[in-house]
């Protein structure tokens, strides 16, 4: 069975743009909400001497990780900011000194054994860098006597338009993706480990058959360009064969999904000690001047990024965290950069107001989805606020990937109504 | 600071529209339409004319006096139009076929809130509401010979054209329906631009050919003659009407299929794709209904029974 998905265009302008290193911002604000999950508690107060790599943020709950200083400086303030997703959260405000001193006490972490490798990921503030942002450690979290893991997926998929950070993190730090992967085989005993790359992306598959052709268990597989190859379901399914049941999580099927940057992340972690305080983003669109892919510090605003890629700032429209299909569309430039966003695109025009017209039954919508769900269907029942009918249409499972709002001819918010669906859905009574 | 306006994901979107789907269909009736003027002369191609204009203003006028907004640039009036056109002998007195598309328009589709919520195929109900009101002249076929045009039975009932003649359309019958071959070149058309799926078609005419051959008929007569082509590409793949999955489709073809032979067959009628077609509309909900989708790792009730065992 092959899964449904549809063909977009790939506009991966910046596949070959070598990643710049951002000026050092003046000041940053770390958002303590970087990730799903609980938020962290900031543990500094207005006035601390901070150095890079310091634990501003931190909280006691498992669904979270510690939160870092991205620059050296002093700690302004605390504040609270309304994040695109529609969440407020407490922010950690640092003015930079400019020398990026980092802080003496990092040191690499001694990783023996499974729980020393999961202590070590949630000390780094790991979280998956590929959009959705799971906390890292909490995938390697699972029972060692109930489950033993096989396979290990690295997530180099990158399926949605215009993003190339994932590439970029192949190209230029595959030694260092290999000795990530590597550690966690290790540590973990897994027999396989798979990196599902799709297909348009051939110089880094060629790259990684290179490199790897002498190892054993591990395997570069080439995926389909289709849109979400690289949602976590369709990718274990593709590598391995095996569905993930509704409500489980891939590791009680044996497999953990770690997307590219990620296990790049931990790699570096585990050889400097330095934790999550920078990362890579594509700035793309066609109100950038110069496309490129940047790497800044955690907490950097956005305008200092689009404005390094020579962005029309004065005419720009439209701004965009994250891909076309799924990112979130920010109301104001000066929102600061999050662990999990791999992409700033700015456009010219403003999003197009579509005029929904009544559904002609074409099917397209059901046609698209990747996970087999009805979106029509589920339109019908939420106007009708049937929750009966939503939860036995499976309305839990959508991930929001707006394949069916792409193919609809007759313009209709289906993605969006899903969503709302979903929150009436799943409400209490 | 300038702040924007926020909009919900995906912020792209493909260019399919509902009026470009309807484009692609009237491009699929091109060949048929030639077809019809070749065989059965100019007034084929008013007659077609004529229903797609009368649609068009039946739909503007009810959209008017329901005060709902104006819908005829979705096209599908005008796709409604020429497929009733299609259903209709080329003799047929003008004011018979603007009666055949009120009934289409205003009666099977607006009246029930317009394109996207009719139950059943406006062509065909207009064809059906015309075929027993004015059994007569809705039965009045020419047999294209030449200059004149010769009243006949068509070769469904007669049974005595050559395949050739089915083929390429030389034969009597509606205008549109005669010409297996540009009914054809429209489907394989609509295919290849993705607007239809050939799981309805291939079900419904290959339901017929089995049956035919089954009961001891000739197949390949019973699949190029009558309005079974013009039924199976233009009708049964109507996206309102018809189920909305694969599956469904399959099986409101085999249906539609079943209800075609047992009419052609054992009834007193001459033609019965059209009420096999209306017939399976309006168990499409249910087709659909038993049809539905199973996500991709949803737990259903009787999984979870099978887990606690």
């Amino acid at each position: 069975m092959r899964l449904n998905g549809i063909r977009l265009s790939h506009r991966k302008n910046t596949e070959n743009c070598a990643t710049v290193e951002a000026a050092c911002p003046e000041r940053v604000v770390i958002s303590m909400s970087q990730h799903i999950g609980a938020p962290a508690e900031p543990t500094v107060k207005a006035g601390d001497e901070v150095r890079v790599g310091t634990v501003i943020g931190n909280a006691d709950t498992n669904m979270t990780c510690p939160i870092h200083s991205s620059v050296s400086g002093r700690v302004t303030g605390l504040g609270s900011l309304l994040l695109p997703n529609g969440k407020t959260c407490k922010t950690v405000e640092i003015e930079a000194d400019g020398l990026q001193t980092p802080d003496e006490g990092l040191s690499p972490p001694v990783i023996t054994d499974k729980a020393s490798l999961a202590a070590a990921v949630r000390a780094s503030g790991c979280c998956g860098m590929g959009g959705a942002g799971f906390p890292t450690h909490v995938k390697l979290a699972f029972d060692e006597k109930k489950t033993h893991i096989d396979t290990l997926i690295i997530n180099a998929a990158e399926c949605e338009p215009y993003i190339t950070s994932d590439h970029r993190e192949m190209m230029e730090n595959s030694d260092g993706m290999i000795n990530g992967m590597k550690l966690i085989r290790e540590v973990l005993g897994i027999e396989r480990v798979c990196i599902g790359i799709e297909e348009n992306k051939p110089a880094a598959i060629k790259l990684f058959r290179q490199k790897l052709s002498h190892e054993k268990g591990f395997e570069v597989l080439k995926l389909r360009s289709s849109y979400p190859q690289g949602a976590e379901k369709v990718i274990a399914y593709n590598a391995t064969g095996r569905v993930i049941g509704e409500g489980r999580l891939t590791s009680d099927y044996g497999i953990i999904v770690l997307n590219a940057s990620t296990v790049g992340m931990i790699n570096s972690y585990a050889e400097t000690g330095m934790p999550f305080v920078a990362r890579r983003v594509t700035i793309d669109g066609d109100a950038v001047g110069k496309p490129c892919n940047i790497r800044a510090p955690i907490g950097t605003p956005v305008i200092d990024l689009l404005n390094a890629a020579e962005t029309d700032t004065e005419n720009m429209k439209r701004l965009i965290a994250g891909g076309p299909m799924m990112g979130i569309s920010l109301y104001d430039p000066t929102l600061p950069l999050l662990k999990t966003t791999n992409a700033f695109l700015a456009f010219l025009h403003e999003a197009e107001e579509a005029k929904p017209s009544p559904c002609i039954r074409c099917g397209r919508c059901i046609e698209a989805c990747p996970l087999g769900l009805m979106p029509r269907e589920f339109e019908h029942a939420y106007d009708k606020q049937d929750r009966e009918r939503l939860n036995r249409l499976k309305i839990n499972l959508c991930m929001n990937c707006g394949s069916c709002t792409y193919v609809c001819p007759a313009k209709r918010p289906l993605a969006e109504k899903n969503q709302l669906a979903k929150g009436f859905a799943m409400s209490p009574r | 600071m300038k702040q924007y306006t926020v909009s919900p994901s995906p912020h792209l979107r493909s260019g399919a529209s509902t009026q470009l789907i309807m484009l692609h269909v009237i491009i699929a009736t091109v060949p048929a339409m030639a077809a019809s003027a070749i065989f059965f002369g100019w007034r084929a191609l008013t007659l077609v004319a004529f229903c797609a204009l009368t649609s068009m203003i039946w739909e503007r006028l009810c959209r008017l006096i329901m005060k709902r907004p104006d819908s005829t640039d979705d096209l599908s009036a005008l796709v409604t139009g020429i497929l009733l056109a299609f259903n209709l002998p080329v003799t047929l007195p003008i004011w018979c076929a603007a009666i055949g598309t009120f009934a289409a328009i205003v009666i099977t589709k607006q009246l029930f809130g317009g394109i996207g919520h009719n139950f059943a195929n406006p062509a065909i109900v207009g064809r059906i509401v015309l075929m027993l009101s004015f059994t007569g002249r809705m039965t009045e076929w020419v047999i294209p010979n030449g200059l004149d045009a010769v009243s006949s039975a068509t070769p469904l009932v007669t049974g005595t054209a050559s395949y050739f003649d089915l083929f390429i359309g030389r034969c009597g019958g509606c205008l549109g329906e005669t010409s297996a071959a540009a009914l054809l070149a429209g489907g394989i058309y609509l295919v290849a631009v993705k607007v239809i799926t050939p799981h309805a078609p291939l079900a419904f005419i290959g339901t017929v050919y089995a049956l035919s051959a089954i009961t001891g008929r000739d197949p390949i007569y019973q699949i190029l003659s009558g309005g079974l082509m013009l039924g199976a590409i233009f009708m049964a793949t109507d996206y309102v009407t018809t189920p909305i999955t694969k599956k469904g489709r399959v099986i409101f073809g085999i249906g539609c299929g079943i209800i075609t032979c047992v009419i052609r067959f054992k009834c007193n009628a001459p033609e019965g794709v059209s009420y096999s077609i209306l017939l399976m509309n309006i168990v499409t909900p249910y087709i659909d209904m038993f049809t539905r989708k199973k996500a991709f790792g949803g737990r259903y009730r009787r999984d979870k029974k099978e887990a606690a065992q």
